[in-house]
């Protein structure tokens, strides 16, 4: 997934080999990761699609079924892989991910401590804030969600920049081994609290701590806690929010004539098509976008402090 | 890793200052920022007074400074605050629910203060110190008792900001350099807030070895954030339509080392675009076109000449100097140079790794058009705009031409919460505004 040896421009310049990892784009909801392997196919509502057919092909294509379907071929990045794995635990997204590294001051080099590992969405793209020369640490008590995590960077190319421990950071905190040297540490557990003195350890001076919380209590209590060590101590609340475009007509208010507006979204291309059937000679279609209906009302808070300079 | 990398590492991350290096002060926690270089002859202005920068050199950035009166006048001195903490707010303390105190009792007839300005500065005169003054002040406040915790609390706050001023040093990075502007001159990032920025790093995977061509006409904000990403590995192109580069000034605030300085180039948009027809068309051409011409006379644009020196290579962001300027005796390195050829040639062959686009003042789709061919195949790209309407229309287009997928339209929303004991809600005044963005992948049209 990410260039860390520059002579393996793997992305962009090359097409896709055999047992590189591989992103099926159906539609913008609808992706799946894949290993391409020669001699497998993938089986899906749009036919047969034999991988050897995609060996060869630059990242990118579109590649055709039995019965005629297709699918477009994408080289994997860290919101792509957001968006295709495997859900063990509730997982971070964009909009989290991208602020959190930015607050963070994460760049290249940097030490970075995580816990928990969850499903792997941040430490991904955590991963890729610090490479090439960086590391980041993450823990998480479940031995065997350690252990699919591991597996997971294995398989996105991330692992010689990742490290995952198993360990109650909550009960024991971060190994005494990082102590003073961590840039940057990310708290993800149900008692933030309990974690955040050994978080300080960790920490260079003015290093940065975040804390993600669903719960305001949990804010709260972890805020107290950081008074002690630590400043600028600042929480915030990050949301998206989705539009849809389409094309369509107004009406002008003359003709009795139904308008498109009501009819269902994301229809666009057979929207639009309807139409210009229907209103040949009046005016002239135009795109409009509106929020989306429905979106992520609340993930989380996230709290930020920076070790107090001694 | 060569003994060479392991110098540039560490100026560039360093959590201490330098002789040369670029900071950004806060000063009495945000009413006022300054970016400025270290040097030992760079002053900063508080009050009326002029103070030496030279205490901050070698010091860690994080570092509180005071003002006192030294023996050679004014100067700046570090100072620790006391970890137990001495306000109502770090004390975290239960009484603020049980209080019993009001302002029933307090009438504002501005007799409350029985020190005059004479007393005041008397006191100065006699060499008392800020912290002295503000306890007075308090001692010869007849209201001062009857306030509740939390109104005292604001009342030493506001008396020491004015009395005993803080300046806090801080990095130059991504985050502090796009929350200080966003503050104080949003206009001249195009309103680009922090997490907008964030988002459009990541949408584009922004990371080390990755070749980003950008359009920046936010001042360079966006070619530092992205160079920041790529540790002086990959390159970032700032392209540009016509013959005069964007600027950047912005970039120079960062603290980057030669290494990544290098990896921030400059192109016309026309010779990237040369670079594409030359490899499709491939024959004939060779001989008629003229080689790509990289080094004419706007492809690079040389900082130190830009920049408008001030006396005290302090760029206040208070006044109209923002540009912080480069001091002659160390030569900040130049970004922003035309493109190498081998660089040229590189994209020609494999595009671009993604793109970013931030023109307040362009149609998205009239560069998306000519920009995103110019990428390589499964690259993703990130357009902000503060107006939708150019957005939805470029999606539109890009839908309907088939050039790209997984596209939407995102607008981030942004809220700050002031935690405090029994005290938490949103803060009364937000951002209401972060602008738009419209990503997607570039596919492989045929």
């Amino acid at each position: 997934m990410l260039l860390i040896d520059p002579s393996k421009k793997l992305s962009f310049t090359q097409y896709i080999r055999d047992g590189d990892l591989v992103i099926v784009y159906e539609k913008h909801d609808s992706m799946k990761a894949i290993k391409a392997c020669e001699t497998s196919v993938l089986q899906n509502r749009f036919g047969v699609f034999k991988h050897s057919d995609w060996i060869g092909k630059p990242f990118g294509s579109k590649v055709f079924s039995n019965k005629g379907g297709f699918v477009y071929l994408l080289a994997p990045t860290p919101e792509l892989w957001t968006m295709v794995l495997s859900h063990r635990t509730q997982i971070l997204y964009i909009a989290d991910i991208s602020f959190v590294i930015t607050y963070l001051e994460i760049v290249p080099g940097c030490l970075v401590l995580e816990s928990g590992t969850g499903s792997g969405s941040l430490t991904t793209s955590l991963a890729r804030a610090v490479a090439p020369t960086g590391h980041v640490y993450t823990f998480d008590f479940h031995e065997q969600r350690a252990a699919s995590a591991r597996e997971d960077f294995e398989k996105t190319g991330v692992s010689s920049l990742v490290t995952v421990g198993v360990r109650d950071i909550q009960g024991e905190g971060f190994p005494d081994e990082y102590s003073g040297l961590a840039d940057s540490v990310f708290l993800d557990l149900p008692q933030p609290w309990l974690a955040i003195p050994s978080a300080g350890k960790m920490l260079k001076q003015d290093g940065i701590l975040c804390s993600f919380s669903p719960c305001i209590e949990q804010v709260q209590r972890s805020c107290e806690t950081l008074r002690s060590n630590f400043t600028d101590i600042r929480t915030f609340e990050v949301l998206l929010r989705m539009y849809e475009v389409r094309e369509g007509k107004m009406d002008c208010g003359q003709g009795d004539e139904g308008v498109s507006l009501g009819s269902p979204p994301y229809k666009r291309r057979q929207c639009s098509n309807e139409s210009r059937k229907v209103h040949e000679n009046t005016s002239s279609p135009v795109v409009m976008a509106r929020p989306c209906g429905e979106s992520r009302g609340h993930t989380g808070y996230l709290t930020f402090a920076r070790l107090k300079c001694h | 890793m060569s003994q060479n990398n392991l110098q540039s590492d560490f100026t560039q991350n360093s959590r201490v200052t330098w002789e040369g290096c670029s900071v950004l002060l806060d000063i009495n926690d945000g009413d006022r920022l300054v970016f400025a270089r270290l040097t030992s002859g760079s002053t900063l202005k508080i009050g009326n007074k002029n103070f030496s920068l030279r205490p901050l050199i070698g010091c860690p950035f994080g570092s509180l400074f005071q003002t006192e009166n030294g023996k050679e006048g004014p100067c700046l001195s570090r100072f620790v605050p006391s970890t137990e903490g001495n306000n109502a707010e770090e004390r975290g303390d239960c009484e603020i629910i049980n209080e019993s105190r009001d302002n029933r009792a307090i009438i504002d007839n501005n007799k409350a203060q029985s020190l005059t300005g004479e007393d005041i500065d008397a006191m100065r005169r006699q060499g008392a110190k800020g912290d002295e003054i503000v306890e007075a002040l308090i001692a010869n406040s007849a209201t001062f008792e009857k306030k509740t915790l939390f109104s005292q609390e604001k009342y030493r706050l506001k008396k020491q900001k004015k009395y005993a001023p803080r300046v806090l040093l801080r990095r130059p990075f991504t985050r502090s350099i796009c929350e200080a502007y966003f503050k104080k001159y949003p206009a001249r990032i195009g309103f680009l807030r922090v997490d907008a920025l964030s988002l459009l790093l990541s949408m584009a995977n922004a990371t080390a070895h990755s070749d980003v061509l950008v359009v920046d006409m936010v001042g360079g904000l966006l070619t530092g954030a992205v160079a920041e990403r790529l540790g002086g590995t990959g390159y970032v192109c700032n392209t540009y339509l016509g013959g005069t580069p964007h600027p950047m000034d912005i970039v120079r605030m960062f603290n980057f080392n030669n290494d990544t300085c290098k990896r921030i180039v400059r192109a016309p948009l026309n010779d990237l675009c040369l670079a594409q027809s030359e490899t499709s068309k491939q024959i004939g051409l060779h001989e008629d076109a003229p080689a790509v011409e990289s080094n004419g006379p706007t492809s690079s644009i040389n900082m130190e000449e830009v920049s408008k020196s001030s006396e005290n290579d302090v760029a206040d962001l208070d006044r109209d100097t923002n540009v912080s300027p480069t001091s002659k005796m160390n030569k900040a390195p130049k970004a922003g140079e035309g493109a190498p050829q081998e660089a040229l040639k590189l994209w020609r062959e494999n595009g671009f790794s993604s793109l970013i686009i931030a023109a307040p003042d362009l149609d998205p789709w009239s560069l998306v058009k000519d920009l995103l061919p110019l990428l390589s195949y499964s690259a993703p790209f990130a357009i902000y705009h503060q107006y939708l309407q150019p957005l939805a229309t470029c999606m539109h287009n890009l839908q309907l031409g088939k050039m790209a997928i997984g596209l939407q339209i995102s607008e981030p929303w942004l809220r700050e919460y002031q935690v405090l004991p029994s005290r938490t809600h949103p803060f009364m005044q937000m951002s209401a505004f972060g602008g738009y963005i419209l990503s997607g992948t570039r596919i492989c049209s045929s």
